[in-house]
């Protein structure tokens, strides 16, 4: 109870600093302020609708599965599945990467392992839809050898973090 | 209709608890991708062994959408940057997160988000130096 209380306050307590250094950038540097809040506004209004498919995952999530089944498909390392479910999504999943933070906190108090929730963000730097036009600027090749030695990457880093990290928060 | 109604209320309780950190992480975003410009992030490199890390570097600090540091990438070959230098940044723009990292410490852990990130970096090197490898034999 008291670290969920300790996570609320360092929410709105980061949340201020950024306030307090928007207040005196609007005050030194109107232009830098006025530029960062412009691509604060359009990035905001672009997240939005991913961040409400986001919690509406969470909500099903919670609705549908229980710990049980979380443990059962994505909690064993040894099992090939788990890693090739972390992978996919990883790929899939669109948004930026701080969007998922809730999904996988949530995910990981169900009993996700670490090593798969490192696996799932590596993997979000392979993005299908901008694959051509990574062609378009490094070719083909470039694209395929980066696409693949992230996949194997990201395996390497899963195994990694969980010798290092354990499941411990 | 009772389970409908706890799984809602879990989740507003998410949305309450991560909601100020999201906002805060687009404001810093926000300001990092202001602060640094092309002609900026172009300056910074020396031509030298250096210039990986200085890309991967960079490419840690900054944030936004995977497409800029493709177009930021491909500006930095027309200024003589090297491949090793523009895969490293390219691959820790996206792995490696700086800015969100007081987000992801919340949220994953400040042990897990700690050495995710470092592991990341590191992997950016070495997948930079692999790829510029495997290019020069294929």
């Amino acid at each position: 109870m008291k670290i969920k209380n300790l996570k609320i306050e360092n929410n709105w307590l980061f949340l201020l600093i950024m306030t307090i250094i928007y207040i005196i950038l609007s005050m030194t540097n109107p232009t830098i302020f006025n530029s960062s809040i412009s691509f604060f506004t359009t990035t905001l209004y672009q997240v939005m609708p991913i961040l409400i498919i986001i919690f509406s995952l969470i909500f099903a999530f919670n609705l549908m599965l229980d710990t049980k089944n979380i443990v059962k498909w994505l909690g064993h390392l040894n099992k090939k599945r788990g890693w090739t479910i972390s992978i996919f999504a990883g790929i899939l999943s669109h948004g930026p990467i701080y969007m998922w933070y809730p999904l996988l906190s949530d995910l990981k108090e169900k009993g996700m392992k670490n090593g798969l929730i490192t696996a799932f963000l590596y993997n979000r730097a392979i993005k299908i839809p901008l694959l051509p036009i990574m062609i378009y600027y490094f070719g083909l090749k470039f694209t395929i050898l980066l696409t693949f030695f992230m996949i194997l990457f990201s395996i390497i880093n899963g195994l990694l973090i969980e010798k290092i990290v354990g499941d411990k928060k | 209709m009772n389970n409908i109604r706890i799984t809602t209320k879990k989740t507003f309780n998410n949305i309450k608890q991560t909601f100020p950190t999201l906002i805060a992480v687009l404001l810093l975003i926000s300001l990092i991708n202001s602060l640094l410009t092309k002609e900026i992030i172009s300056k910074i490199f020396t031509g030298t062994i250096l210039d990986p890390l200085i890309g991967a570097i960079i490419g840690s600090i900054s944030a936004g959408n995977p497409l800029t540091s493709y177009i930021i990438s491909g500006e930095l070959t027309k200024y003589g940057i090297n491949m090793i230098t523009i895969t490293a940044f390219i691959l820790t723009w996206v792995t490696v997160g700086l800015v969100q990292f007081p987000a992801e410490s919340l949220m994953l852990g400040k042990k897990f988000a700690f050495w995710r990130n470092i592991l990341s970096f590191l992997s950016a090197i070495t997948i930079a130096i692999l790829i510029n490898f495997t290019m020069g034999i294929i």
